[in-house]
């Protein structure tokens, strides 16, 4: 019955989205229509239904209703609860169901809180995402129903891939989506300000805060989605340039890229034109995310299955989402006028060049995500890995933080580089300093580490540079998390290139009572245990960590599953300030000998990474809730001097 | 500079950027893109030693040979008609054993073992190798244990 009602929400919730398409429609053909004031209250009953079939879902999950097929393929009546509820997202169908809510309540938000454009942007606005989610709903009816019934029902349900059984899960892509779904809310606007010839400051303070939030979203997602590859998979890397991990960074990179363009546009109204390519090529980029994503064209742990009809449809809807929106483009860029002139030493400079390399970045990643996929279209099987990702993106990026030393202190419209002599000097003089620092006492170190080191070195200066000769309790908030965003890319980056240049690796095989060593680390394995869990069991290393004579006890594990078979490597891991010791167990030998395979890192300020990502989002929460302060107390004095 | 001018500068500095991505990429990709082979082709390529390759096959039955040092093997890998001795040192795969399939990463040694950087098994139904989704694995398991002495 909840099954059903759930369905039928969902046909409801999309009868709203084309009422909301057509009289946006209406809208543009006469200027006004009877249609159009339809548009608000059809916004709102979308977002209402599309969350009421999203809790019957998940309702369903809780009471592990087996009768329904997707519950069956993807729960197990033994899986611990917070699983059976993350089950709801962690398959193909629940997770496209995820992204249509998430789409419907933001716009059911923007239609309840957006009063700054007028009324025909923001009904062409939401008709647009009208129009988005449409596809999306008949994605979910024709294809992915994931109310679908199953005669008879089983007994137990098939049960979810142990790797993600995580909690981890129970967020990731949940974060992943508000980013994407955030960005076509941005490319909702976009078309909606192209459409009605609103393209300026107005327009881009409504879509900023979409765009940052998107942005915030995206970051936490991938460094969560880092950290949890990193301690989930066993291998010890954070980042492996796979394909679903480049589909989640380069809508971000994207929304780096928009999130500064939409600044200049409502600032200083200029890079109008440049401001909507992006926001289009952003949507573009989460759409094809999700194509590569959940397509099945690619293999992982993020494929839920297989099926080319899904494939093609997706495919379908993006191409004609972002072949429409380039066409508008086309045929209505012409009509956007210029915006502010600038000389290219200025921060709006600055702003391009920041553009620029993020989309060189942006190419170079996705050149190198679809190449494969094209080649094996025509007949040829071929892998792109770390080195050609590493050796085409790194240079780019070393660009990109050059830039970053300066481009935030440079004025508006336009500068001078003599105003800012002693800061360059000075920043070269770190670079200069921190290069032949490392090179002595580290000369083996790689170039990229050396050279990532000493960028870090400098931005973490430069990054607060801004706020120097400001009188800190007038500078505006944004100002402030604008700082902290730069400051946490310096961290992370000393944590990337701080792991890459200096990780030390042991690999062995120990019987009990012997031990290894890795980076000043004795490591002891004092016993092998087994141990059982709610639906696997394990053998469990004892091991002690000993440094100066501190000594830590590890518990790495190598977990077995039943529902599906599977085993995972449980790493084990030591924190300190200055970096992570990782441990991982395998099975035994099948020789029997006695001895188990270990394998010991020592990862320098790894933490690093993963600590800046969380900078640079608290960065982004901080401009963002600066301009809803600010915004809440503009509009209480504008209510004050009327009244 | 005058407005219009400004923008034409603008969209030919975008452009030359794109043009310029296509170029860092296609240089990357020439040296950096690693084939797939299975035995037979790899023969029929002649692959220089030292070039990034992926290898792909079953894992021959009676080829593993773990090392003294307790992380070491080799095995050979096969297909239909050859084969092509690899060495490894690591960590196996959880499902790696006789008679799986395997992708090799790594590249030819001087000798002509394959040295792999990183061994993916065929996990379950689910989850195959890309590149062994389409092999027929049936018939290469069919014909090993006539091939093994």
């Amino acid at each position: 019955m909840i099954a059903e009602a759930g369905l039928a929400a969902i046909w409801l919730a999309a009868s709203m989205a084309l009422l909301q398409f057509i009289a946006g429609l209406t809208l543009l053909r006469d200027g006004a229509g009877q249609l159009v004031p339809l548009i608000k209250p059809a916004a709102y009953m979308q977002g209402a239904l599309c969350t009421f079939a999203f809790f019957a879902l998940m309702w369903l999950f809780y009471i592990s209703d087996l009768s329904v097929l997707l519950v069956a393929n993807n729960s197990h009546i033994d899986k611990p609860l917070i699983f059976k509820l993350a089950g709801t997202w962690g398959n193909h169908e629940g997770s496209m169901l995820l992204w249509v809510t998430i789409l419907s309540v933001s716009g059911a938000a923007i239609a309840f809180l957006e009063k700054r454009i007028e009324v025909k942007t923001l009904s062409a606005t939401l008709a647009v995402q009208g129009f988005l989610a449409l596809g999306f709903f008949a994605f979910l009816l024709f294809s992915s129903n994931p109310f679908e019934r199953m005669v008879p029902a089983p007994i137990e349900g098939a049960g979810l891939n142990p790797l993600l059984q995580d909690v981890g899960l129970a967020f990731h892509p949940p974060t992943l989506y508000f980013g994407y779904v955030g960005l076509s809310i941005a490319f909702s606007f976009a078309v909606g300000a192209l459409l009605t010839n609103q393209v300026g400051p107005a327009f881009a303070r409504a879509m900023r805060p979409w765009v940052l939030g998107a942005w915030i979203f995206l970051t936490i997602g991938i460094a969560a989605g880092s950290y949890w590859a990193y301690y989930e998979l066993g291998w010890g890397g954070w980042w492996f340039w796979d394909p679903v991990e480049n589909a989640s960074l380069m809508p971000w990179l994207a929304a780096t890229a928009l999130l500064h363009s939409v600044s200049v546009l409502a600032t200083r109204n200029a890079l109008r034109a440049w401001t909507i390519m992006l926001a289009l090529v952003a949507f573009a980029m989460s759409m094809a995310g999700t194509f590569l994503v959940r397509s099945g064209i690619l293999t992982s742990v993020h494929a839920f299955a297989v099926d080319p009809e899904r494939g093609s449809f997706i495919l379908a809807l993006m191409l004609m989402y972002t072949g429409l929106a380039f066409v508008i483009f086309a045929l209505r860029i012409g009509t956007v006028k210029q915006g502010e002139p600038f000389q290219l030493l200025s921060r709006e400079g600055g702003i391009v060049a920041n553009n620029i390399f993020l989309s060189v970045i942006l190419a170079v990643i996705l050149i190198g995500t679809l190449y494969p996929i094209a080649a094996e279209a025509l007949g040829d099987k071929i892998s792109v890995g770390p080195p050609y990702f590493n050796k085409a993106t790194v240079p780019i990026a070393v660009l990109l933080m050059l830039a970053l030393l300066v481009g935030p202190l440079l004025r508006w419209r336009r500068d001078d580089l003599g105003r800012l002599k002693y800061w360059l000097i000075g920043a070269a003089a770190i670079l200069l300093l921190s290069c032949l620092a490392i090179w002595k006492f580290a000369p083996q170190i790689g170039i990229f580490p050396l050279l990532g080191i000493a960028l870090s070195l400098a931005l973490a200066v430069a990054a607060w540079m801004p706020l120097r000769g400001r009188k800190l309790l007038r500078t505006p908030i944004p100002v402030f998390g604008m700082v902290i965003a730069h400051f946490g890319l310096a961290v992370s980056v000393f944590g990337m290139a701080a792991e890459s240049g200096f990780s030390s690796e042991t690999l062995t095989a120990l019987a009990p009572g012997e031990s290894a060593k890795v980076a000043g680390w004795e490591v002891k394995l004092n016993d092998v245990n087994p141990v059982v869990g709610d639906n696997w069991v394990a053998v469990e290393g004892e091991m002690i960590a000993a440094k100066n004579g501190n000594e830590f006890p590890l518990h790495p594990q190598s977990r077995q599953f039943f529902k599906p078979p599977m085993q995972t490597s449980e790493a084990a891991l030591l924190t300190r300030w200055n970096g992570q010791l990782y441990v991982v167990i395998a099975q035994p030998d099948q020789e029997g000998d006695g001895r188990w395979q270990v394998r010991l890192w020592w990862k320098p300020f790894v933490t690093f990474i993963w600590g800046g990502a969380i900078l640079i989002a608290l960065g982004g929460a901080i401009a963002l809730l600066g301009r809803m302060v600010r915004r809440t107390k503009n509009s209480a004095i504008n209510k004050w001097q009327t009244e | 500079m005058k407005p219009k001018h400004q923008r034409l500068l603008l969209a030919i500095i975008a452009v030359a950027a794109l043009v310029g991505a296509g170029l860092i990429a296609a240089s990357a990709l020439r040296e950096e893109a690693s084939y797939f082979y299975t035995p037979t082709t790899l023969v029929a390529a002649n692959v220089e030693p030292g070039k990034a390759i992926r290898l792909g096959g079953m894992v021959q039955k009676g080829s593993i040979v773990r090392g003294g040092d307790g992380v070491s093997i080799t095995f050979t890998v096969r297909d239909q008609r050859r084969s092509q001795k690899v060495a490894y040192r690591g960590i196996t795969p959880d499902l790696f054993g006789e008679g799986s399939g395997v992708v090799a990463d790594g590249r030819l040694g001087p000798d002509r073992v394959f040295v792999a950087d990183s061994l993916l098994a065929k996990h379950d139904e689910n989850y195959v190798p890309r590149e062994l989704a389409d092999i027929d694995m049936s018939a290469a398991a069919k014909t090993k244990d006539t091939l093994v002495p």
